[in-house]
């Protein structure tokens, strides 16, 4: 019996989630663990990621993986806004292609306006380094979405004459907008 | 039985020889608040950024309960939770489980700090 549930938690944790039990954070000898949703139960069903917490977040949504609530509150105006931002227009990486879509399918404008990013364009000074001690972008990227590893996600625009990285698109995509 | 456990260790060491990948943090973003429950004698609260995210988009913690996304930047206590502010907005027992359910969200280990716990590679939201 012990040695099964030995074999079961080795193969739960191989499939990737570690469990409630032993995530160090719960504790083990509390009722919480028994009764809480284990996290592999739920994220093995999603589209899988190879970075973060292995899970490909806005395509869970726009498949219909998960369908969670855009409001609770019956006044509440959901925005969703389509404009692409070019950034980085002059640095040495390829350009960032900034998605307001799939952004604003997660956040509302107040949740980055204009606290950490002002409106208009090209009025933010952008810096990895600040990005990676976890301010503007880093706010939210490593910590719930994917981290800052995965570099070629955001700078995803090749400049004429780049090499281009297999993930990466060639064209500009319609609608971007660069900064002034 | 002793068949089941020799077929358990020889999964086991077969899974041990060709190497386990790691278990991914699924506490990626899990939020710890202690900074007043220990105190008053109940286990430290755990937020599962993952679980709740799953029902809900961030931009109704986010922007609609008024959430900052700064570890210690939210400063309230059971009694806004009860009165139906910050988790109190959904936590009432009609959208999820009351505030008399103790235990589900104080299930924290004892002596964990205030923070955010996983794989963030940022000093990102735990930085306080």
């Amino acid at each position: 019996m012990v040695a099964a549930s030995a074999v079961a938690s080795l193969v739960a944790s191989a499939q990737g989630w570690e469990t409630l039990q032993k995530d160090g954070v719960h504790d083990p000898r509390g009722p919480a663990v028994k009764e809480l949703q284990e996290p592999g139960d739920a994220l093995s069903k999603l589209t899988k990621d190879s970075a973060g917490n292995m899970v490909r977040w806005v395509q869970a949504l726009e498949k219909g993986e998960i369908n969670p609530r855009a409001s609770i509150r019956p006044d509440t105006k959901i925005r969703i806004y389509e404009s692409d931002v070019l950034l980085n227009l002059k640095g040495g990486m390829p350009i960032v292609r900034f998605p307001h879509r799939q952004h604003t399918l997660w956040l509302d404008c107040v949740n980055c306006h204009d606290h950490l990013f002002k409106a208009e364009t090209g009025a933010t000074q952008f810096s990895m380094l600040k990005i990676l001690e976890g301010e503007q972008c880093g706010v939210c990227h490593g910590a719930v979405s994917f981290p800052l590893t995965e570099c070629f996600r955001c700078h995803s625009v090749a400049r004429p004459g780049q090499a281009v990285r297999p993930s990466l698109p060639i064209a500009i995509p319609a609608g971007a907008v660069p900064p002034k | 039985m002793r068949r089941a456990a020799g077929f358990s260790l020889g999964l086991m060491l077969f899974l041990a020889l060709i190497g386990t990948p790691p278990p991914v943090a699924a506490e990626y973003a899990d939020v710890v608040l202690n900074r007043r429950a220990e105190k008053e004698g109940v286990r430290p609260v755990v937020f599962p950024h993952w679980f709740h995210r799953i029902r809900f988009r961030c931009k109704v913690c986010h922007a609609e309960l008024g959430f900052k996304m700064r570890v210690g930047s939210n400063d309230f206590k059971m009694a806004d939770i009860v009165e139906g502010r910050f988790c109190g907005a959904c936590h009432n027992g009609d959208i999820a489980w009351a505030p008399d359910r103790c235990d589900l969200c104080h299930s924290g280990k004892r002596g964990l700090p205030t923070g955010i716990v996983g794989g963030h590679e940022t000093g990102g939201p735990g930085r306080w």
